[in-house]
């Protein structure tokens, strides 16, 4: 384990406040929650609850659209997408934990666009720790870090007595 | 030429004789046996130095295919009767379902005349017993014998008629010539398996031991109105054995032999498909090979056999079902022999007489003037002989085979283990027929 | 003999071929049953295509007649987004003498990345793997009577389905099972997901004693066989067992064994009845079962499809290493 300590509950608040602000937007009415799997949802489902959206929020599995699955094969996990409403046309906000290559982020698009063409798509992340592969940008990060390659950032989510509880967990040699 | 073979461990099973001593060998004979360092008058032009060597008689192998004429490579006959030298074999059988087939004295001829001047075993071959082995006419019995047939057979395509099959006993009881028949059911034994768990596993198609068994009492049926004398050709099951065992304890008179390959695996050993296991007759269950080995050891089955056949590479790069039957076995039979003997308890003259004497007794009188003499070490008999050290180990490396058959079920690439019992020399009518090579040590 | 690694699986434990259920690991085929729920869902979306097998190249290899399954495994290899080749082996080169690992070679010359092969003789497909290069899968969609790992896969997933446990239930595959390579591939995949009751059904020409070595209960009378059973597999029967002396004729084959609704009503009220099709009607199954309300018949070649993308996809992505 490292020394680096981040708050994951205080990292959510701000991010609260953040996609508050992208769902009020004009340009973007009625706008959806879409997590993307595992982080991601757990994050939306909260968001929901929270924010008191109408409905319910989507999650995204990015299992099958990986670039990397010559590589690793399919996922052990294979977690389903799951998505309550048309996306054909809808404004959506891509919910992540941590935004690193920008990888998830492209094949959960993917995978949104074989559901239909959705209006726009923004996105929002606990934690942007750039080392980014692609051209992906955070609408809104609620913290953004540079972190070395080989550590890995994770979010977590405590069972029993306070659900919802958010912590990360870190990995690797700095 | 005369040499001199000294210091060896001389076993001969027919007298008994287990000690060192020295051969003295001229003009195609034993000349004497003698104590070592004891021969006087004698001044042999070689000396082979047998020390730490047992001296058997050359092998007796009853069924080896050597696959001429027909469906040989180039130099099939050299390079099968190499590797017989090579395995310590002195003599064979080679069945007739040649291409074409043995059924007529001119082939016999021709045969006996190639294997000849290769001069590296003596060959014996088997006549069809009907022409074409097709199981319709007979063949010219008498005159294949005088070509130089010792018997007659049907290798592996089984008479259906049986009112031919009880004629060609009877015909070939009238001129005392033993009939060598595999017993076989055509209809029941069509599988390619043997009937049991491991066939209904795999999903191949499987032959019953009824097949078997069905086929001897056929047989004894026809050998108590004929008084034929049979010789049965790769007894495969439990059943089987039994069979054979009351049948000889009431004075039948038969003889009967088993393959390296029944005696020491089983239909498990089949594994993922591999077309080596695909074998005629089908290997089969534990307790079947258990009995076949108590039946080689009490005298029920006479002789162990290698039932040799160089399969080529492309029959065996097949589906199970669609691979011919066979595997390679002429180098493989002694040190298979000795290691069945060391796991029945037996003496190595017991052992010996497995794949010496009691082959050449089977044979018996169609050896004419061998008949004495080959199986043995014997005074004034013929100098066929086998040295080998009975301590060396060796890996089977189907490249390195002298046989054109590079497939059998013993590799040590399969099996991981060595045999024990390496030939160091073989010599035909006093002729050196084969020398190993400089000891290399077996693979690690 | 050395005891030989199972060609299914690279030296992690993962899947690279599949030839046959036995030898897999329960992990192994729920995994795959846990897929293929996922492709389900994908059947069940407008752009029914994922990238998965993009690039690569699929080669149906039918040495034995079937549209129907050639069909579902075009389907599920195309909805992976892979190219697929049929080639219709009969009428081709090996009818003019070309060995099967001729054949194989010269495929894999033009960068066949997948074989999915059904030949006539039991095991051909483990020859086939044993020469393919390391990146190149197998997929055995039937051999000989040996096996049927695709066939026994949806069954599964199809009694999992409307069952959900399979350590509580009784289960009765009926026919000809001696001959059968779905019967076989039932029975592994049934004993290996902890089905505490495996029946097998049919006259003793089709069904022999020792077939218990398999694991199952041989039941040579069709009431005992069916009596309170969760699960009914019917298997086809096929013209050739008339002429070997098997059985006497499809009528009185349809009287004994024939699934009836009044033989039906032996079962469990809630039972299934399956069918690896296609049916003979009035052979060994009679319309109205084959009609009703027990039948899940077509939904088996629905989730066939599902079944096959997920084998597909977990063989493609883990390495021959």
């Amino acid at each position: 384990m490292s020394t680096l300590q981040l708050d994951a509950e205080a990292l959510y608040a701000t991010l609260r406040d953040g996609v508050r602000g992208l769902l009020a937007d004009a340009a973007a009415p009625d706008p959806a929650l879409v997590g993307i799997w595992s982080g991601g949802a757990w994050l939306a489902e909260r968001l929901q609850r929270d924010l008191q959206r109408p409905g319910t929020h989507g999650v995204i599995s990015s299992t099958l659209h990986r670039d990397d699955f010559a590589e690793r094969g399919l996922a052990a996990s294979g977690a389903s997408t799951q998505l309550p409403f048309a996306i054909e046309g809808r404004h959506l906000v891509l919910i992540d934990d941590v935004l690193n290559t920008g990888r998830t982020i492209r094949a959960a698009i993917n995978e949104l666009y074989d559901f239909g063409r959705p209006a726009s798509v923004r996105l929002a992340v606990l934690v942007d720790r750039g080392g980014r592969q692609l051209p992906v940008a955070a609408d809104f990060a609620a913290a953004r870090l540079l972190l070395p390659a080989a550590q890995r950032l994770s979010l977590a989510r405590a069972e029993g007595a306070a659900p919802d509880r958010f912590s990360f967990t870190v990995e690797g040699s700095a | 030429m005369k040499i001199l073979i000294h210091g060896g461990r001389v076993v001969d099973p027919a007298s008994g004789h287990d000690g060192l001593a020295d051969i003295a060998i001229a003009a195609e004979r034993i000349v004497t046996i003698a104590p070592p360092g004891t021969l006087r008058d004698f001044d042999p032009e070689r000396r082979i130095d047998a020390t730490g060597l047992v001296v058997a008689p050359g092998l007796v192998d009853l069924a080896a295919r050597l696959r001429e004429p027909g469906q040989e490579h180039e130099g099939m006959l050299e390079s099968e009767l190499a590797a017989a030298a090579a395995g310590g074999v002195t003599s064979l059988v080679c069945p007739p379902d040649t291409d074409p087939v043995l059924d007529e004295p001119g082939l016999v001829e021709m045969l006996k005349f190639r294997a000849r001047k290769i001069s590296r075993c003596r060959l014996f071959p088997l006549g069809a017993l009907t022409r074409g082995l097709r199981g319709e006419a007979l063949t010219e019995m008498a005159e294949l014998t005088e070509s130089g047939c010792i018997g007659f057979a049907q290798a592996d395509v089984p008479v259906r008629d049986t009112q031919v099959l009880y004629r060609a006993l009877q015909y070939a009881s009238t001129l005392g010539l033993t009939v060598w028949l595999r017993p076989h059911d055509a209809f029941l034994g069509s599988g390619v398996a043997a009937q049991g768990a491991m066939a209904t596993r795999l999903g191949l198609s499987g032959v019953p031991v009824m097949a078997e068994t069905v086929a001897l009492h056929t047989l004894f049926e026809l050998v108590r109105v004929t008084g034929a004398r049979v010789h049965l050709c790769r007894l495969s099951s439990a059943a089987g054995v039994a069979l054979v065992r009351a049948a000889k304890a009431e004075g039948l008179p038969v003889t009967a032999d088993v393959s390296i390959n029944s005696l020491h695996l089983t239909d498990v050993d089949i594994g993922y498909f591999n077309a080596d296991m695909r074998l005629t007759p089908p290997l089969r269950q534990g307790a079947d090979r258990a009995a076949l080995r108590a039946g080689l050891a009490d005298g029920t089955i006479d002789a162990l056999v290698s039932d040799h056949n160089p399969v080529a590479d492309d029959m065996k790069a097949l589906p199970f079902g669609e691979a011919e039957p066979g595997a390679t076995g002429l180098e493989l039979l002694l040190g298979l022999a000795l290691r069945w003997g060391q796991d029945a308890g037996l003496t190595l003259p017991q052992t010996l007489a497995r794949v010496t004497l009691n082959p050449a007794q089977v044979l018996g009188g169609a050896l004419q003037s061998l008949a004495a003499s080959a199986g043995r070490i014997v005074e004034g008999g013929v100098a066929d002989l086998c040295l080998f050290d009975p301590d060396a180990a060796w890996a089977v490396e189907p490249a390195a085979l002298a046989s054109q058959g590079k497939h059998t079920p013993f590799a040590f690439a399969a099996t991981g283990m060595a045999l024990t019992g390496r030939v160091h020399a073989t010599l035909v009518a006093g002729t050196l027929a084969y020398q190993a090579p400089a000891a290399t040590p077996p693979a690690a | 003999m050395l005891a030989r690694r199972n060609p299914q699986l690279n030296s992690h434990g993962e899947l690279i071929h599949l030839l046959s259920i036995e030898g897999l690991p329960k992990a192994v085929l729920t995994q795959i049953l846990d897929t293929a729920g996922t492709f389900l869902a994908v059947n069940d979306r407008d752009v029914k295509k994922v990238p998965l097998l993009r690039g690569k190249s699929v080669f149906n290899l039918f040495f034995e007649n079937s549209t129907r399954t050639r069909t579902t495994f075009e389907i599920a290899a195309k909805r992976l987004s892979a190219d697929v080749i049929n080639l219709d082996i009969a009428r081709s080169s090996t009818a003019k003498g070309e060995s099967l690992l001729d054949t194989i070679a010269n495929l894999s010359a033009m960068h066949a990345d997948m074989f999915v092969v059904r030949h006539a003789e039991s095991g051909a497909p483990y020859l086939i793997a044993q020469h393919v290069a390391p990146h190149v899968h197998v997929v055995n969609a039937g051999d000989g009577r040996h096996a049927h790992p695709t066939q026994a896969l949806l069954d599964m997933y199809t009694i999992r389905h409307f069952k959900r446990d399979f350590t509580q239930l009784t289960v009765a595959i009926v026919g000809d099972i001696v001959h059968s390579r779905v019967a076989r591939s039932d029975i592994h995949a049934l004993a290996t997901l902890g089905v505490p009751e495996i029946r097998a059904v049919g006259p003793k020409t089709l069904v022999p004693g020792d077939l218990a070595a398999m694991g199952v209960r041989v039941c040579n009378d069709m009431a005992e066989g069916l009596k309170d059973a969760d699960v009914v597999i019917m298997l086809r029967l096929q013209n050739e067992r008339m002429n070997g002396a098997l059985l006497p004729s499809a009528g009185e084959y349809f009287k004994r064994y024939g699934l009836t609704a009044e033989k039906l009503a032996l079962a469990r009220p809630d039972a299934i009845v399956m069918h690896p099709g296609p049916i003979n009607r009035g052979v060994e199954i009679e319309s109205a079962v084959a009609d009703g309300t027990h039948s899940v018949i077509l939904p088996q070649v629905t989730f066939g499809i599902a079944v096959r993308m997920a084998v597909m996809s977990t063989i493609a992505g883990n390495s021959a290493r």
